[in-house]
């Protein structure tokens, strides 16, 4: 165990080391100079060079690189060339609005996707089961920017429920802020719930299917009891690992639907930054994204390792 | 259905509220684009200065509603007979909002810093005539000039050229310290910045306690924002498309005002076959101008026929040199030999007059057997291709610097326009100080470049105000990027 | 399972009809559009925009005065050829490495494949998609490499799991012991036995593709103009979706239902080709 632990922590650094070249080098190749941007039209030459000095633009390819790296070792992202602020503080600031959608849209999905899942599995084959599971493939196949721009138009421009776009801001109170949130969020839930309903039912079908479940059944219990009892606890082990794999694609698959609603998170703040060439904030953000995946996926491969020994050997 | 009425009937209800109450002390303004930092002689961004100028920062000079300079900390001046020598009287009783006294010594110390070697002002040009600045006594500035410049109190009225203070330069870019009649108080990145009343102020203090600038870059966001209420004025509205269900609801008011925006098809003069003055005559009579005002921003703009503002006392209506005549354009293109037309390139902008004209004009070249192969880019991109490394055919941009045509004497300039007998004119220009005279050459030099057909002149970019009934004393047109709430009240 | 047999099955599962159906209209709609569409969408008409549905321009017209049945038409061309391709560029790299890192279980070559692998969906895709546009800029070409490039992983992670189990089975050994060196052997005898499970997969991917165009196109990283993409059709009457509704219902609709007939079809598949997913899914 410890020596299969050892060697994915290997791989892991591994990873993260190619990974942070990549998207350095990546983001190096980006065209379009950042000072020129910043000064527009009628800058200088000088002007220009001063600028960039200012921002740190000017040395050579290893020592930024490594003075990237040596920084976000050290917890510090560098600073914003457009904003002048620390790339942490901006982090911190649109976590807050990204990390709430995302469990807002995972609750949302969550609570229509189990009953949804189930109810079918229990009726399999009748009329709810095929309801169910062609509303399903709806909502896998709608594009959720146009599902988006369907509810504002419904909702926002028609009856004026909620506010097209916008983050009330959580000083505003709790109540106003989520508000501002659950277009967005029933649109980023949508497919998700469509895929995890869908996950649901079949692993709960597998699981009836099996031998205990016989026997339970076979002990008297009623296919209902059965269910209840012995199967959803069984069959919740692949949904779960669905919800872990999604809650990592909300924080980072957010982008067009903030972008449509033109919430300050961080998808957008990554957009926002990409056209305005403030590299620094592109490099850290997407790190940090991808430095979160590899993590848990590392986690969830320890941890399933230590269960069930015989992945150890990778298969 | 129940819904909806319950819906209506509260909208209602809060109008009434509004209206009953006692007039309000604070504004929600909404724009575009959020500035990066908050120091207005540090970049070119335009959303620094309609959020500081005039309202926190002061010049020498500024700008009045309609473009016109009047002075600003300067109450006065008085210039040398050979043009070379400005003294400035300065306002008297002036601090900035630190509590520090605002003096000649401040004045030396921001026009000294914008026209250092490091100085990383983005309109380092303007400062360019100065050969020094002195300091008389606290309340006068001697500026001397290398060689005397008609337009150096226009220079001065600048968002670039603010006076700041050496005291709070070092934060100016997350908290701005200036003379204006309302301080900074408070900046949520990626949603809005707070201003206040600063009840110190030396001149006519603000009508309001505090205006908050809201940033909602998106179209259709903007839309409902207004829709909502929860916005109080949008400047610059960015979907003209729009305007008319604001303008059928009495809950708002529209407001279209010109702005020194020069919109052109901007034609690089120095590759094949845009060098050929025949090919730049036959795309402009290609160009439809009206269908694209019409399709692009839905009829707000109007046509322009030179580099020149149409509400600008000097400008010339030269349209007519260009008239929509696609037989004409084919027969052009014939002369100069390019029967079967050709291809070239053009590069957009993420403004939605660039991204919307260009497909229109795009299509309209094709009548002509011009094809284009359309690239939308961003502003990064389009700096870097375009405008620094001239590799394009066609563009679409909008000159929003006042008073520029002074550009075409530059012949690195990114459309790459060299003519001596235009850059003579231009010497000469400056050089002249007697308005008749000035007025006299400013037409010339619009007539010059019409009939070079260096560019082709598309429309005068109007800038769309929606504002909720009873808002009193918003600036209409836009000579500079300001939003000067300065004067702004509840009626 | 005979010819008639085979097509029998498929004709008696309802989704796949159905899925086939949907997917041969788009289809059909992008290879007509190359000969007729009802009205050119090249020429501007601003007299005539935002036109409702009916009359002479069946689906209505856009903010340029041009006709949206056309543009749709039209549009399926770039959606499809941008998933098609996309989808050849994940199995023409990806099928290849995922039988090498089968042939070669536990070896670094199959270490370093499946780390490889593990790397590209730690990225956030679209993310990355939209640097790619950003530094190659903006175009369907580019959007398409983006697309595939997360394609790639999909089909070798597939690729080399389907081939590990038939690596023990008898008729590959048989085929070792015969002496066939593992490059034939994958080529022979894997390969064929695993495009069942290819179709399958590259249909949702294909439809996946054609979800990712449409978004990349939206936020103006995809297909550039005058070449109509559906996603850049809903990013136009974003604004316009007050007063010009059926701007933004037809195209979303269109992606709604290709995608729609992808999926099904795509289960339909894989209920026919395996039976035993079929008992237990459906």
């Amino acid at each position: 165990m410890l020596r299969f632990a050892f060697k994915r922590l290997v791989s892991l650094s591994l990873s993260l080391v190619v990974a942070s070249v990549v998207i350095f080098l990546f983001v190096e190749v980006v065209p379009g100079d950042p000072a020129a941007y910043m000064l527009g039209m009628n800058a200088t030459e000088e002007t220009l060079a001063a600028l960039r000095d200012q921002l740190g633009l000017s040395g050579t390819l290893v020592e930024r690189y490594l003075s990237w790296v040596g920084g976000m070792l050290r917890g510090d992202f560098g600073t914003s060339y457009t904003y002048r602020t620390p790339v942490s503080e901006m982090i911190g600031e649109r976590l807050w609005i990204s990390l709430p959608l995302a469990l807002y849209a995972l609750t949302l999905s969550t609570l229509i996707a189990f009953p949804a899942g189930i109810w079918a599995a229990s009726k399999r084959g009748s009329v709810a089961d095929v309801s169910v599971m062609g509303l399903t493939q709806l909502g896998v196949a709608i594009p959720n920017f146009w599902f988006a721009m369907l509810m504002v138009l419904v909702f926002s421009i028609n009856l004026r429920w909620f506010s097209a776009g916008g983050f009330a801001g959580w000083e505003s109170g709790f109540l106003p802020a989520m508000k501002s949130l659950t277009l967005p969020a029933i649109a980023l839930a949508l497919p998700q719930a469509s895929i995890l309903a869908r996950v649901m039912r079949s692993s709960l079908l597998d699981t009836l299917s099996e031998d205990f479940i016989r026997t339970a059944r076979a002990k008297g219990l009623t296919k209902r009891q059965a269910l209840w009892r012995h199967a959803l606890r069984n069959a919740l082990i692949p949904v779960l690992t669905i919800i872990g794999l999604q809650f990592s694609f909300l924080m980072a698959g957010a982008i067009i639907i903030e972008n449509v609603f033109s919430l300050p998170g961080l998808g957008r703040m990554v957009f926002q930054a990409i056209s305005a060439r403030d590299l620094i904030v592109v490099e850290s953000v997407v790190m940090l994204l991808v430095f979160a995946v590899i993590v848990v996926n590392f986690a969830v491969d320890i941890a399933y390792a230590a269960v069930d020994p015989r992945l150890r050997v990778r298969g | 259905m129940s819904f909806m009425k319950l819906g209506a009937a509260s909208a209602l209800a809060m109008m009434m509220a509004t209206g009953g109450a006692l007039a309000k002390s604070d504004i929600v303004v909404a724009m575009q684009l959020e500035p990066p930092h908050l120091d207005p002689t540090g970049a070119a961004a335009g959303a620094i200065d309609s959020v500081l100028y005039s309202n926190v920062f002061e010049g020498l000079t500024r700008f009045d509603a309609d473009g016109s300079i009047i002075p600003g900390l300067a109450r006065d001046w008085e210039i040398s007979e050979d043009g070379r020598v400005y003294t400035f009287s300065l306002a008297e009783g002036v601090t900035f909002h630190d509590g520090t006294t605002m003096d000649a010594e401040d004045v030396k110390f921001s026009l000294d810093r914008a026209r250092a070697e490091d100085s990383a002002n983005a309109q380092k040009v303007l400062f360019e005539g100065i050969e020094t600045v002195e300091v008389v006594d606290p309340l006068t500035v001697k500026v001397t000039l290398s060689e005397p410049d008609g337009s150096f109190l226009f220079n001065m009225a600048w968002g670039d050229a603010v006076i700041v203070a050496p005291e709070s330069i070092d934060d100016i870019k997350q908290a701005p310290i200036g003379t204006g009649a309302f301080k900074f108080a408070n900046w949520v990145q990626g949603d809005n910045i707070t201003l206040e009343r600063n009840p110190d102020y030396w001149g006519e203090a603000a009508k309001l306690d505090k205006v908050t600038f809201k940033f909602i870059s998106d179209p259709t966001a903007a839309f409902s924002a207004v829709m909502a209420e929860d916005v109080d004025v949008f400047t610059a509205f960015p979907a003209p498309e729009n305007l008319p269900q604001f303008e059928d609801d009495p809950r708002f008011e529209v407001i279209v005002g010109s702005t020194e925006g020069e919109t052109i098809l901007a034609m690089n003069n120095k590759v094949e076959p845009l060098d050929d003055v025949k090919v730049r005559k036959a795309i402009s009579h290609a160009i439809d101008r009206q269908a694209i005002v019409d399709g692009a921003q839905f009829g707000l703009g109007t046509p322009i026929g030179t580099h020149f503002a149409p509400h600008h006392p000097d400008y010339v209506d030269l349209t007519g040199n260009s008239q929509h005549d696609p037989e004409l354009a084919k027969e052009l293109l014939a002369e100069a030999g390019y029967e079967d037309g050709f291809e070239t390139t053009l590069k957009l902008p993420p403004p939605s007059y660039a991204r919307r004209g260009g497909e229109i004009l795009a299509s309209q070249l094709r009548a002509v057997g011009i094809e284009t192969e359309i690239s939308n880019l961003e502003w990064a991109q389009w700096l870097e291709q375009v405008f620094n490394g001239k590799d394009f055919g066609l563009t679409i941009v909008s000159h929003t610097e006042p008073m520029d045509i002074n550009i075409y004497a530059r012949p690195d300039y990114y459309f790459q326009y060299d003519n001596p007998d235009f850059q003579a004119l231009m010497d000469e220009l400056s050089r002249t100080t007697d308005p008749e005279a000035r007025s006299e050459l400013l037409k010339q030099a619009q007539t010059i470049i019409s009939e070079d057909y260096v560019n082709g002149y598309l429309f005068q970019l109007a800038t769309p105000t929606v504002a909720k009934a009873g808002v009193r004393g918003l600036w209409k047109d836009a000579p500079t990027q300001a939003v000067d709430m300065t004067g702004v009240y509840w009626e | 399972m005979t010819e008639t047999g085979f097509l029998g099955a498929a004709l008696r599962s309802r989704s796949l009809v159905l899925g086939a159906v949907l997917t041969a209209v788009f289809v059909l709609a992008a290879v007509v559009s190359f000969a007729w569409v009802p009205h050119d969408i090249t020429s501007m008409n601003v007299p005539d925009r935002m036109k409702g549905p009916g009359g002479a321009h069946l689906l209505g017209t856009d903010h340029f005065g041009r006709d949206i049945l056309s543009m749709i038409m039209v549009g399926a061309r770039t959606s499809i050829a941008v998933a098609v391709v996309a989808v050849g560029i994940g199995m023409g790299f990806g099928v290849p490495l995922g039988l090498a890192a089968a042939a070669r279980k536990g070896s670094l070559l199959d270490e370093v494949i499946m780390r490889g692998n593990d790397l590209v969906f730690a990225f956030p895709s679209l993310l990355i998609a939209i640097m790619i546009t950003a530094v190659f800029g903006a175009s369907a070409l580019n959007a398409i490499i983006a697309i595939g490039i997360f394609n790639i992983p999909v089909f070798a992670r597939l690729t080399r799991g389907a081939a590990l189990s038939l690596w023990t089975r008898d008729y590959v050994m048989a085929a070792r012991v015969a002496g066939k060196g593992a490059t034939r052997i994958s080529f022979e005898h894997i390969l064929p036995n695993v495009t069942n499970l290819l179709i399958v997969q590259g249909t949702i991917q294909f439809s996946l593709g054609i979800l990712a165009e449409a978004a990349l196109s939206y936020v103006g990283l995809g297909a550039q103009p005058p070449l109509p993409s559906w996603g850049r059709m809903l990013a136009d009457s974003q604004t316009m979706i007050s007063i010009a509704p059926h701007m933004a219902i037809f195209p979303g609709l269109a992606i709604l239902l290709t995608v729609l007939g992808l999926n099904l079809m795509g289960d339909g598949l894989r209920d026919l080709f395996d039976p035993k997913i079929r008992r237990v899914g459906r």
